[in-house]
């Protein structure tokens, strides 16, 4: 296959970027599009040039790691991650542009890097339950209805990559923080910190500066992980029955 | 040198609990008091962090990664064992000591087998209070799964994701604590040294990857949690970011490296696709439960797996159902990949002819599409995105690939390498696995480090020393920052021929072809030359673009690159030391007459464990007898 590229190249956060256009002759449609640039980048370094910078890292679709803009969606025409897409995706002689995340919460480090941070500082408001180790009852001493267990693991897949942040015209991140919320919201070992946990990661949310829910699905059609949006109609129920009786936040 | 492993006396079951209650103690005020350096957030470095800082003590934490869920720990699909006989079907702790004993192929201590067997149990019961969401019964119990050949069902898992959910669970606990302040968190933060001060490891120095800033850290203690070096073969099932730096500048240090050669290829990995493949993708072994092996009786190059249904059942070699009766398909994973390789290597390969079928044509006639779907619809999922190919239709096609290193630093029973103050955790250490490790060990043992070994052991080492900070004013800080920014600028400045990747590629070749499913005498000796070879040549032909103190990957990747070339060559030495054949170790040279794995326990039942002693210098063995009290050492059978 030939391809054509057009890639984000950006020096520093501070500097502007702009696209640079390269051009593939032998691309094979086996290739992930990952090792499409890995090639791109090999050659480029043989001609002294710098390469693309791109985060990456598991290349199974599982770490989160990789984040590419790919002809206006988040990963790709595929819903899956860059790394798990693979260039039989895409026509012979295809034009691809290629950009880092748009989100004003994801700062551009370098070219494809975004700076994903907000996202931790979100878990690190209420993300978790709050117990030590050692000292916990014997696992089966906590019996959880399987249809509960199940509904948790399909919230908890969540990769923390960032599409949902991507796809969305508001860069709301409601899908990302509903995925944790909903999860422990489910479990009996979450109901004890059920209200203060939304409160916190939904304020943490808003202070990153991430926008608003206006329920238009682009998060749930993109994420690699098929996270649903009745999380975020969750997490508006566990919002607004926190606040309502809250004397937390 | 005296390996001391400080494995208590005393009576098996009750080593641990002894060897706890003799451990010296930090009063709870003291902890404040002491820094502790993490190096690594996965399984193993998450857990410690987290459960230090609940402790007390001042945590320090780095990844290179831009967060710590990011962990490579993450990828694990399969499972965790844990000794909880919730299945009523016979195991114990015992038990599960003796299989991980065994499946180790008695290269590993008996102490440290059993306290991880011990452990096991506590673990399930943490996670599911952090709000772990495993598999469950309809009656809301958990759910356990017999995997990669264990007779008893002792298996928790999350459908195939178990490490993901299990490293989020670590996470959390992490994150509880950064919130809390009592863990510094440092992300895209690379280690690139270890700083010693009396002789006790004092802290760390580090390159900021964004900034390219070279830092020094201080700390009582350090533990290493950086993961396995399965990236030397350039295409493993690691993650690309995967490295043995951290590892290795300890090792240059004066941290005695073990058992290097004892890596683990995993039986069920996509084959490679061509030169383009930057990694290999694991299928989960749990695959094997449903999935039937073979390859044509007589060879047919090329054939594809639509083509697969023409071949006639009786032109078909189960090869393992064959030549394993009793374990069948399901036999370890050093013995599945060697018998996928050996059909090969006879030419009957399928594919590219570095592939075996994987077909679940019966288990589907059998159970019915939507059993096995519901089992393993995501695992097909992933095989058909990659490969394009539809394995409801057709097998598929797998080979073996490097997976896991059970080699790593030496520690002893308390974790600690044989320099004072310096710790090292999970699959970074040598400890519990042996020659071989058993499917879902790894996620038990690197939380086993985390979570119950080292809070303990840790205060015993600190309750000695004095809690003054170590300043980063002092001589050794210095000098380290200046051998490290000497080696950036030397690897900037050698602007020659060939790219990092090329020399990585090369490297993987060699190290797969003479040092990967099987080795001989001969075959070793090549790969050495060709290693040492390979890395004057990187240092006078290596071109690394870009400068030093910004975001630069490339930089990133030679200095690792670097690393393993000097790992590669002592892995190289240690499996020409060993010339019997154990675990994922095999020496064509010793094997039974039915082609099996031949041990030499006469002569090998020890931890090799290397020093080094100079650039260019051959390492010193050190030699750690293991002493079996209660297990019998059998000749491994599966048939």
């Amino acid at each position: 296959m030939k391809i054509k590229l057009k890639v984000w190249r950006q020096k520093s956060k501070e500097s502007k970027g702009s696209f640079n256009t390269y051009t593939l002759d032998h691309v094979s449609e086996d290739m992930s599009f990952l090792e499409m640039i890995d090639v791109l980048n090999e050659s480029l370094v043989k001609k002294n040039e710098e390469p693309i910078a791109f985060d990456h890292d598991c290349r199974e679709g599982i770490c989160g790691t990789c984040s590419l803009y790919i002809n206006g969606r988040p990963h790709g025409p595929v819903q899956t991650t860059a790394c798990q897409l693979h260039m039989r995706s895409f026509k012979d002689g295809e034009t691809i542009t290629v950009e880092p995340w748009r989100a004003k919460p994801f700062p551009v480090i370098k070219d494809l890097i975004v700076d994903r941070s907000a996202f931790d500082r979100i878990q690190q408001a209420g993300g978790y339950i709050s117990v030590n180790t050692g000292g916990t009852p014997d696992a089966n001493e906590i019996p959880i209805p399987k249809l509960a267990a199940d509904m948790a693991f399909d919230a908890a897949t969540c990769i923390g990559c960032g599409a949902c942040v991507a796809a969305c015209k508001n860069a709301s991140a409601m899908l990302f923080v509903s995925a944790k919320v909903s999860q422990f919201a489910l479990l009996p070992q979450g109901q004890l910190e059920r209200k203060t946990r939304v409160e916190k990661m939904v304020a943490q949310m808003d202070a990153e500066g991430f926008g608003a829910c206006t329920n238009t699905k682009a998060c749930e059609a993109e994420c690699p992980k098929q996270i649903k949006i009745t999380n975020i109609a969750r997490l508006n129920r566990e919002y607004f029955s926190a606040v309502v009786s809250s004397t937390n936040v | 040198m005296n390996l001391d492993s400080k494995i208590p006396e005393g009576p098996l079951a009750e080593k641990w609990t002894k060897h706890k209650f003799n451990l010296k103690l930090v009063n709870p005020a003291n902890k404040r008091k002491y820094d502790v350096i993490v190096v690594g957030t996965g399984l193993a470095g998450a857990s410690a962090a987290a459960s230090l800082a609940e402790l007390g003590y001042n945590v320090k934490a780095f990844t290179f990664h831009d967060s710590p869920r990011r962990a490579h720990s993450i990828a694990a699909q399969g499972g965790i064992n844990a000794a909880k006989n919730y299945q009523n079907d016979g195991d114990s702790i015992y038990r599960l000591f003796y299989d991980t004993i065994k499946g180790g192929d008695y290269r590993s201590r008996e102490g440290n087998v059993h306290r991880l067997a011990e452990v096991s149990v506590n673990i399930i019961d943490q996670c599911v209070a952090q709000g772990v969401p495993f598999a469950r019964e309809y009656g809301g119990l958990l759910s356990n799964r017999s995997f990669g050949g264990a007779q008893v069902s002792r298996t928790f898992y999350a459908r195939g994701q178990t490490g993901q959910q299990l490293l989020l669970g670590a996470y959390s606990a992490l994150n509880r604590q950064i919130a809390n302040g009592k863990v510094e968190m440092h992300n895209r933060s690379e280690m690139l040294d270890v700083v010693m001060v009396d002789g006790k490891a004092s802290g760390i120095i580090t390159r900021n990857l964004i900034t390219g800033k070279i830092e020094a850290h201080t700390a009582h203690a350090v533990l290493l949690c950086t993961g396995g070096y399965g990236n030397v073969f350039f295409l493993s099932t690691n993650a690309k970011g995967c490295n043995v730096t951290a590892a290795w500048r300890a090792h240059k240090k004066g941290a005695l490296f073990a058992n290097p050669c004892f890596t683990q290829i995993h039986p069920t990995c996509i084959p490679v696709s061509g030169d383009h493949q930057s990694k290999l993708t694991l299928m989960s072994e749990s695959l094997r439960n449903d999935g039937r092996v073979w390859v044509p009786k007589t060879a047919r190059p090329g054939l594809k797996a639509k083509e697969a249904v023409n071949i006639p059942e009786s032109e078909r070699d189960y090869f393992l159902e064959t030549r394993y009766p009793s374990f069948g398909n399901l036999v370890p994973r050093d013995v599945a990949s060697r018998n996928a390789k050996s059909v090969c290597d006879e030419g009957r390969g399928v594919g590219s002819g570095l592939a075996v079928f994987l077909d679940f044509t019966d288990a589907i006639k059998r159970d019915g599409k939507k059993t096995i779907e519901a089992k393993y619809g995501n695992l097909f999922d992933m095989y058909r995105q990659i490969t394009g190919d539809n394995p409801y239709e057709g097998p598929m096609m797998i080979y073996p690939a490097v997976h896991y290193t059970m080699g790593g630093l030496w520690v002893d029973y308390n974790l600690m390498t044989n320099i004072p103050g310096l710790y090292s955790l999970g699959e970074a250490n040598f400890s519990d696995h042996g020659a071989n490790r058993l499917g879902a060990s790894a996620l038990m043992q690197g939380l086993a480090d985390g979570y119950f070994v080292i809070p303990y052991t840790i205060g015993d080492y600190l309750s000695g020393i004095s809690y003054e900070k170590v300043s980063t004013d002092r001589p050794e800080f210095k000098q380290a920052m200046e051998e490290v920014n000497r080696r950036i600028n030397k690897l900037l400045s050698i602007k020659g021929k060939k790219t990092v990747d090329q020399f990585h590629r090369e490297l993987g070749l060699t190290m797969w072809d003479y040092c990967g499913m099987s080795r001989t005498e001969e075959g070793l000796k090549k790969a050495k030359v060709k290693i040492q070879e390979l890395r004057s040549e990187f240092w006078n032909n290596v071109n690394v673009v870009g400068g030093s103190g910004e975001l630069n990957q490339e930089l990133e990747k030679a200095g690792r690159v670097a690393d393993f070339m000097e790992l590669g060559e002592l892995m190289v030495d240690d499996a020409l030391n060993r010339t019997e054949s154990c675990g994922g170790h095999f020496r064509e040279e010793s094997q039974t007459p039915d082609g099996e794995a031949k041990r030499k326990d006469d002569e090998f039942s020890y931890v090799a464990a290397w020093q080094y002693t100079g650039e260019n210098q051959a390492e010193i063995l050190h030699k750690e007898n293991l002493i079996f009290e209660n297990v019998k050492l059998t000749q491994r059978s599966y048939k």
